[in-house]
């Protein structure tokens, strides 16, 4: 049997491929949002897509947050599958009420009777000193609201996969992309396709702790657990992936086998989704716990311009590393 | 403005019957609300509903209705059955929202009526969602969409009318002008009151109806939705109008001069028909017996029904926060 064939690709190109793929199996799809198609999207991601599928499909549209966002659930409502690409989640604040209040409430509200099959993609995250305006992590804030769905693809697979299986669902599903993976490359099946959208994945087994991450984190807490794996601790990681619904179950039999977990979360402590992970680890595990559990968050500032502040103030592997020693030490 | 010549005798009397229709539900959801029967936010809409009878004949029952927390009328003559809306603000399951909406947020379905939102504004986004959806499907369709006088300060104002107009989607833009934006006077908020005139330097046809005469409202909203229909065009209409009582049960009017509201009482849209329809000898006395009889029943079926209604077990309390019903 030959081996499936493989193809290389980055995580932009997953995207884009995930998009088009989309585009060709279903008329009711479309993409929209700013700079989506005669620049090509503002990180590249629909790059050639306007000249593949014309105007139609590939709407650029106003400096309109709110109305492109609003007028996505709508056309969802109507029949239609649309992609809204917000270029960053710092400008989804300004759509924040159609978000909230319409795509969160509508089918509840309503008492059922309407499905809304949007997928809103946004980049999200620093680590490019763009500083405070440009670096913000929003998707706890996010994670916050029923009626959502939210994912964060970190791996190619995901990055690959994610879009079709949030097309499928009928409810509105936000769409995470950090910044710093688009250039990420890996070997990706060549028939990749839709992945399932409601677990938690364990990238790494580990038997001592385990590091819960998500997104921009993941690839740290991988590094962090290679680190720790040189001195005898074995780090089991855990990928989020869904941020809403949160797969509990993945986690929490994680931690009952490693009695130890770190959150690793790009988004300020307070009120943070690690606040939320640590809060049912401690609901549904404690007497499992040998030790308190961690959170490695970023700093409670606005993310600040200089590279040395800038890295200070998110999470990186070493402090994972020196949480996990600290853990370890204190719980024996 | 001239006025709209008078239509055909049935006509007069269907619209005259919308218009009492909900004139007399609203006064009983007054009664209902003391009796602690409605609780909630409840806005009336009692004065304007000229506005909501005369726009409803002008779309076609597959056109789209978006509306605001001022919505009964807009239910009512939209075709939603009084016994739904009245059980809906019962917060029985039986309401068009399975009670999980109430006064502000009537939806149904079957008669393609969104809501019911109560975020000044934030219905105008989805509207042209709506309207995209059926432009994009080659259905030629319109979606109209009620906003109040306020929501023209709204940003999502703004965003909606600049990208209905430049993607040409057929939106009725119905802004119901009642001079108020619950206790500030428009001249209070607005740079330019003159709504339509700021409305056109958007590129849309927009002009000025008083909304105190449905015939006017009717004819107006008949040339508009022509107009996107067939024309590729969103259009607004600023339709100038007043609302008799206080913006919502909790406010004690005490923005606005007694006289400026006997002043428009003299407007009454439903007298004002009533009398035109008289003096050319289409409207009996018996005729308006019969009117008041036939609301009163349907008025009193209605709360019938949500009174036998059924409470949801709180068990079901998190239902239908995702989807629930079939493959899509
Ligand atoms: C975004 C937003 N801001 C404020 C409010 C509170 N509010 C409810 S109704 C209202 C007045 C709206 O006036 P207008 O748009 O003229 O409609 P009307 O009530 O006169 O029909 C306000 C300020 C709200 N619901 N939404
Ligand atoms: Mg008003």
């Amino acid at each position: 049997m030959s081996a499936p064939a493989k193809v290389q690709s980055s995580y932009r190109e997953a995207i884009r491929e995930s998009i088009r793929e989309a585009l060709l199996a279903d008329e009711r799809v479309f993409l929209m949002g700013e700079d989506v198609g005669a620049y090509g999207g503002c990180f590249g991601v629909s790059k050639g897509l306007l000249d593949e599928f014309g105007p139609e499909r590939i709407c650029d549209t106003p400096l309109s947050e709110s109305a492109f966002v609003g007028a996505g659930i709508g056309a969802a409502i109507g029949g239609m599958r649309p992609i809204v690409e917000v270029m960053t989640v710092n400008f989804c604040l300004l759509a924040l009420d159609q978000i909230m209040n319409n795509a969160a409430t509508i089918t509840h509200m309503s008492g059922g009777q309407f499905p809304i099959p949007v997928v809103i993609r946004m980049t999200t995250g620093a680590g490019r000193q763009v500083a405070a305006q440009h670096s913000h992590s929003l998707e706890g804030w996010l994670a916050h609201i029923p009626g959502l769905k939210l994912l964060f693809p970190a791996t190619l697979a995901d990055a690959r996969g994610m879009l079709p299986a949030a097309l499928a669902d009928p409810n509105p599903v936000l769409i995470f992309e950090h910044a710093s993976l688009y250039n990420m490359e890996e070997e990706l099946a060549a028939d990749a396709g839709a992945v399932e959208i409601q677990r938690a994945a364990i990238r790494r087994a580990g038997t001592d702790v385990s590091l819960v991450a998500y997104g921009g984190t993941l690839g740290k807490a991988i590094e962090a657990a290679d680190e720790l794996a040189e001195s005898g601790i074995e780090a089991e990681v855990i990928d989020l992936r869904v941020l809403r619904p949160l797969d509990d179950a993945t986690v929490i039999e994680s931690v009952s086998r490693t009695r130890r977990a770190v959150i690793v979360d790009e988004g300020w402590r307070s009120g943070s989704l690690a606040a939320e992970v640590s809060a049912r680890i401690m609901e549904q595990a404690f007497y499992e716990l040998d030790a308190p559990v961690e959170r490695v968050c970023s700093a409670e500032v606005p993310i600040p311009y200089a590279a040395q502040l800038e890295q200070a103030a998110l999470p990186q592997a070493s402090t994972v590393v020196a949480a996990v020693r600290r853990m370890v030490g204190a719980g024996g | 403005m001239s006025v709209a010549p008078l239509p055909e005798r049935e006509h007069g009397l269907h619209l005259l019957r919308q218009m009492l229709l909900v004139r007399r539900f609203e006064e009983k959801c007054v009664e209902l609300y003391s009796a602690a029967k409605i609780r909630g936010f409840m806005h009336l809409y009692i004065g304007e509903e000229a506005v909501a009878a005369g726009v409803m004949e002008a779309i076609e029952p597959e056109d789209a209705v978006v509306a605001t927390y001022r919505e009964h009328g807009h239910a009512l003559v939209r075709g939603i059955s009084a016994g739904a809306i009245m059980a809906e603000m019962y917060g029985k399951v039986e309401g068009c929202s399975r009670g999980r909406g109430g006064s502000m947020h009537l939806f149904d379905a079957a008669t393609r009526f969104y809501g019911g939102n109560a975020i000044v504004g934030g219905g105008l986004p989805l509207a042209l969602g709506l309207a995209l959806a059926d432009k994009r499907a080659g259905r030629e369709r319109v979606t109209a969409c009620f906003f109040g006088d306020g929501a023209v300060a709204e940003g999502e104002f703004h965003e909606s009318m600049n990208l209905a107009a430049l993607w040409g989607l057929p939106v009725l833009f119905l802004c119901e002008n009642n001079l108020y934006a619950m206790g500030t006077a428009i001249g209070r908020y607005e740079s330019e009151t003159d709504l339509a005139l700021k409305a056109a330097s958007y590129e849309m046809p927009a002009w000025a109806v008083d909304g105190m005469d449905v015939i006017a409202v009717e004819a107006a909203a008949r040339k508009a939705a022509a107009e996107a229909r067939l024309g590729g065009t969103p259009c607004f209409l600023e339709l100038r109008t007043y609302r008799f009582r206080a913006h919502s049960m909790y406010d004690p009017d005490l923005y606005r001069p007694k006289e400026e509201i006997e002043r428009w009482k003299q407007h009454d849209p439903i007298a004002a028909l009533s009398e035109r329809l008289e003096a050319a000898g289409l409207l009996s006395a018996e005729d308006s017996a019969e009117i008041e009889r036939a609301v009163a029943e349907e008025i009193e079926a209605a709360i019938a029904f949500a009174e036998a209604g059924t409470l949801e077990p709180v068990e079901d309390l998190k239902r239908f926060v995702y989807w629930e019903g079939a493959e899509i």
